[in-house]
């Protein structure tokens, strides 16, 4: 499992530039994001190098930021390997809250997902008896350096 | 030639109305010692008694009523008659979660279909006039207020009630309707949908509209005239002392006429509640002489108006208010419907998580008035999906719809957004260009 971190924006210019401001200016490197948007406002969902300064460092700036809990899982860049997750998903009835996707350039990682599901814990054991693998976020680190 | 429902009472002598006006004083302030314990106890706190009541000069030693003083009495403490004499029952927001509660017996509804029915006469109603009443029928008095004028007056009601503007234009046109009853904001509205429909004003046989409930101004009139062909008058009124028709223009349209044989006004300064002069403007103070049900003695309206007491040319001697200028509290008029921003604080309090870092935003958007809640978003409620977070805006939203009985939108901002004050907190921001 992984740490993401999670803030709240504002719809409004400028906000998300202050997020990547803070970051940059702390030297946080990021490996994926994704942002959920409504009429109103946005949730940013983010993995970064390191999730506890960046926290810190944004709790400080005043925005509302909090880590949740999601799963990092490698796959081949191929077609069907995706599929080939949700079908194990699907036969326990497992649904998906969110999820995005990004690449590596580590041949044995290349296609990387991030999940967020009603039942976590049955979906790792489930999927690591199933032979995939998940990551943790020190190897994602090393994934994004090389 | 000028027409009146009651030509001996709306141009009567100053001096002959006095008389009236002492009269049924001495009669109110009697009737509320004998049967509001509330009054009494009030008028024994200040040393008076009915009979102390010799000139018209002595209804300043009177105590001043306040909001306040309803909230203390809810629902029914301030009824002067036994239930069974009420026949029916009306009420406006309180300051809080309560609402106001005003009571009225047979007579009280007479009286106020008899105001009613002279402010129609005033814009040139007669029998044989189409009256659409556009206002909302139900706990707020302006559809019931101006229905019952309309009847009595002989003329045809049409309770159309408030909103379906499409359906409204349909019978504006198709009945022939001759005269309007509604808030101003909504006759902006009408007009624009009219000629979104593909009509125009010669399309209708509107005469005039009385347009209330809200704060409008001289601009507004002569857009709402032009684009609807009619005279535009303003009516005044509040559901504490009666509803719609306390007071309203005649067409010289220079202040609105109290019918002061059955309301007493004074003008007060906010602070002290002392009396001023006329022509200075102040608190607009209403005593009403001829209500059983729920007589009020000094009620502070925080309207802020001026008085005139001059003959009008139209011949009536009533007395002339200002158009209400503003308030004195922070009261808020959105759709016709009287907000307390105290309402929405302790709405928000009563959820629990919400810090009190509010801010209201009232802003008119093509005519109507729209609310915006904007709350600091609260620290339990935030997680990294957005359903939690859209549910607690439907929540707090829906409680303030039924509290208020308008519709809010809830807008989440980011913590420590709202700018702090150090005295005290601008809770609202009112965009709208009145």
């Amino acid at each position: 499992m992984l740490n993401q971190i999670t803030v709240f924006l504002e719809n409004k210019p400028g906000r998300l530039e202050e997020v990547t401001r803070t970051l940059a200016d702390e030297n946080i490197n990021l490996h994926a994001l994704s942002i959920a948007d409504t009429t109103d406002f946005g949730i940013l969902r983010m993995i970064a190098s390191d999730p506890d300064k960046a926290v810190r460092v944004l709790k400080e700036k005043g925005f509302m930021v909090k880590t949740a809990s999601v799963i990092a899982l490698a796959m081949g860049h191929s077609p069907g390997s995706l599929h080939k997750v949700l079908r194990e998903l699907q036969t326990l009835d497992i649904s998906i809250e969110y999820m995005y996707a990004f690449t590596s350039r580590h041949s044995d990682y290349d296609a990387i997902v991030i999940l967020s599901l009603s039942d976590q814990d049955a979906a790792v054991s489930k999927l690591n008896g199933a032979g995939f693998s998940i990551l943790g976020g020190e190897l994602l680190d090393q994934l994004c350096k090389s | 030639m000028e027409q009146y429902w009651n030509k001996p009472v709306e141009t009567m002598g100053r001096e002959e109305l006095c008389e009236i006006q002492l009269k049924k004083l001495q009669t109110t302030v009697r009737n509320v010692y004998e049967n509001v314990p509330y009054y009494r106890e009030k008028m024994q706190k200040k040393g008076i008694l009915p009979g102390d009541i010799k000139t018209l000069q002595n209804l300043s030693d009177l105590p001043i009523t306040t909001k306040q003083d309803l909230r203390d009495t809810y629902p029914f403490g301030m009824f002067a008659v036994p239930m069974e004499d009420i026949v029916r029952i009306h009420a406006s927001s309180g300051t809080t979660g309560k609402q106001t509660v005003v009571g009225y017996t047979r007579a009280d509804i007479d009286m106020w279909a008899d105001c009613m029915a002279r402010c129609l006469v005033m814009e040139d109603a007669n029998k044989s006039s189409r009256v659409q009443v556009a206002y909302g029928y139900g706990l707020f008095t302006g559809g019931l207020g101006a229905h019952y004028g309309a009847e009595k007056l002989g003329a045809v009601a049409i309770p159309a009630s408030s909103g379906n503007t499409q359906r409204q234009i349909t019978m504006l046109i198709d009945f022939g309707v001759t005269h309007i009853c509604c808030t101003p904001s909504y006759a902006m509205n009408i007009a624009e949908v009219l000629s979104e429909l593909g009509y125009t004003k010669d399309d209708l046989k509107l005469k005039s509209g009385c347009f209330g409930a809200e704060p409008w101004s001289v601009g507004m009139r002569s857009e709402i005239e032009s684009r609807l062909g009619i005279r535009a008058y303003d009516i005044y009124g509040l559901s504490e002392i009666m509803g719609p028709a306390v007071s309203h223009e005649c067409r010289h349209q220079n202040g609105l006429h109290i019918w002061e044989d059955y309301f007493i006004a004074e003008i007060t300064d906010p602070d002290t509640d002392l009396p001023l002069e006329d022509g200075e403007p102040g608190d607009l103070v209403i005593t009403t002489v001829s209500k059983e049900g729920f007589p009020l003695i000094r009620y502070k309206t925080r309207d802020i108006c001026t008085l005139n007491r001059q003959p009008c040319e139209c011949g009536r001697t009533h007395a002339r208010m200002s158009k209400p200028a503003g308030r004195t509290d922070d009261m808020l008029i959105i759709r016709g419907v009287n907000v307390f921003p105290s309402q929405i604080e302790s709405v928000l309090l009563s959820i629990g998580d919400v810090q009190p870092n509010y801010q209201i935003v009232v802003d008119r958007v093509n005519n109507l008035d729209t609310l915006t809640i904007e709350i600091e978003i609260p620290e339990s409620i935030f997680t990294d999906n957005v359903k939690g977070i859209e549910v607690f805006e439907k929540k707090v939203s829906g409680q303030i719809a039924s509290v208020l009985g308008i519709g809010a939108k809830v807008h989440l901002v980011e913590p420590k957004s709202i700018p702090r004050s150090e005295g005290k907190a601008k809770r609202v921001i009112d965009n709208r260009k009145i």
